[in-house]
């Protein structure tokens, strides 16, 4: 028996050094999770099992580390501006506590990353003198600072790169911190608001897409209404010295239960969102991976941003290829790597995800296919091992989305 | 009647010249959740060491090498319908063929329980 394919040996790719252990290694193990290597790091991959776990969040509350994610925040000059070389997104027009998912484009539009960008208010655990954006001015202080400072998450896998193309990007008098000492917890499902409202009083007055400085005891916290795996949910950035303690006191909730990676990528998977590296990656632009809500209306107007001429083009006479649901038929899953055939066996396509889906009862997949075949409804052949499967192209997200927009 | 495991975690019973494949419990553990099995055909040729059947998890799909050589003579229908079974008696219902064996000393270079006991022991 040998594994062919699964998130871990993708993980691979990226891996070269020896995995290191973050904040909550020991907590994991404490709590019966297996191990494996992802980007980089040693990260719990089950506890009780995909399907459980999957069902747990689905129902009420499962407890994700994804310390291995990159926090920065970015300070100082014209910050927004700079971003916004490199991010499609409206960012200057983000008020404090809002944020927005965005994509980090190289020159010729393919992506190099994706991740949400928030708007700091002068009010923010992670706000220190020597963050403190250049003439910031107590006095005229609004809840903003007057040139502001954003708290960017990127991918784990990437961040370092991100980190250097950021760098490069923007001016000398903005400043770039990597916050190496920040944990990042998410917990996610409908009973998450019930759990972590009573460590939290107040948590419950966010609404998706917002954020704020909240405590535990003396704890400072950084709480985003957010997440990725289609519920709501919250992710919660927490000094690593304190987040065993922080993971303790959650986990001791009735609603929450500690979830792995695998569940992870299946909710997600679910949720119709897109992972880096598989589903996105320096080849793919906004308007093929069917992000085209990332690209907002003011920078269409202005074509201001990295790769525009191509990416405005592609939106108006339609890419190439397009990212897609797909239900297979049957009960085997296709697998990333499998390959979209069309009548004469010729390969016209791609899967970059692919699994059970654990809340539907059956297979689905993420893949690039020609824009012909790109409507709902379609059907397409899929090409895996010797053995030929037939999928239907469907909307997304395949299961709902739950997320708590404003009251 | 015999039981011979291999290193990547088959199991085969022997009755005669009659064996019947299956994963260990080992081997399913790892897997996490079984979703499907693909089981060879009656009357499919069997090699030594090749690629027999195919398990999915929620995860990944993982080849199945037939322990033996020989002729399969029943794929277990049973879990086409409850792939967990895998999961829940991977050593008894949750068999995957019955094949008939063309070369019973290939057994000679398998493990016995025991051995197999000690082989996961050092993983």
């Amino acid at each position: 028996m040998s594994d062919q394919s699964s998130i871990i040996d993708h993980a691979d790719d990226y891996v070269a050094l020896e995995p290191q252990a973050l904040p909550l290694d020991a907590w994991h193990r404490a709590h019966g999770a297996r191990m494996v290597e992802f980007a980089g790091y040693l990260m719990p991959i089950q506890y009780d099992g995909i399907m459980a776990e999957h069902a747990w969040t689905r129902e009420s509350a499962g407890l994700f580390d994804v310390s291995h994610m990159g926090q920065l925040v970015l300070t100082g000059g014209d910050v927004a501006a700079a971003l916004e070389t490199v991010l499609p997104g409206d960012i200057a027009g983000l008020a404090a506590g809002k944020m927005r998912y965005s994509l980090l484009l190289a020159e010729d539009g393919g992506i190099l990353d994706d991740l949400m960008a928030t708007r700091l208010p002068a009010e923010n655990p992670f706000a220190s003198e020597d963050a403190e954006p250049a003439g910031y001015d107590p006095l005229r202080a609004t809840g903003e600072a007057p040139t502001g400072s954003f708290y960017v998450v990127v991918n784990g896998a990437t961040k370092y790169d991100d980190v250097a193309y950021l760098l490069d990007q923007v001016s000398d008098d903005v400043t770039l911190n990597l916050l190496e000492d920040q944990a990042l917890l998410a917990l996610q499902g409908p009973k998450a608001v019930d759990a972590l409202a009573r460590l939290v009083p107040g948590v419950e007055a966010l609404t998706f897409m917002t954020a704020g400085a909240f405590a535990w005891g003396s704890v400072p916290l950084w709480i985003s209404r957010s997440g990725y795996t289609g519920e709501d949910g919250f992710e919660i950035s927490v000094p690593a010295d304190q987040v065993a303690a922080f993971a303790d006191a959650l986990a001791a909730e009735p609603e929450v239960k500690p979830i792995g990676l695998g569940a992870r990528d299946s909710l997600r998977l679910e949720a119709g969102l897109p992972l880096y590296g598989h589903d996105l990656d320096p080849e793919i632009t906004p308007v093929m991976a069917d992000l085209g809500f990332a690209l907002s209306k003011r920078r269409r107007e202005a074509a201001d941003f990295a790769g525009a001429t191509r990416i405005l083009s592609e939106r108006e006479h339609g890419p190439a290829s397009k990212r897609v649901g797909l239900i297979v038929e049957g009960r085997q899953p296709a697998r990333e790597g499998a390959d979209v055939i069309d009548q004469s066996g010729a390969v016209i396509g791609r899967l970059t995800s692919g699994g059970f889906a654990p809340t539907l009862g059956k297979p689905i997949a993420m893949a690039y296919v020609p824009l012909a075949l790109s409507a709902p409804g379609t059907r397409i052949e899929i090409a895996q091992r010797g053995k030929v499967h037939t999928a239907t192209v469907t909307a997304m997200p395949f299961v709902p989305h739950r997320y708590v927009r404003s009251k | 009647m015999s039981r011979y495991f291999t290193k990547d975690h088959e199991w085969v019973d022997v009755t005669g010249d009659v064996g019947t494949v299956g994963i260990s419990d080992y081997a399913q553990g790892q897997l996490g959740d079984v979703v499907f099995v693909d089981v060879p055909e009656a009357g499919k040729q069997l090699t030594k060491g090749a690629d027999a059947a195919v398990v999915e998890s929620v995860k990944a799909a993982s080849d199945v090498y037939s322990p033996v050589s020989g002729t399969v003579t029943e794929g277990n229908a049973a879990l086409a319908d409850d792939s967990s079974l895998v999961n829940s008696a991977p050593e008894t219902d949750g068999w995957f063929f019955k094949l008939t064996l063309s070369d019973p000393s290939e057994l000679d270079s398998l493990m016995d329980e025991a051995a197999y006991a000690s082989f996961v022991e050092g993983l």
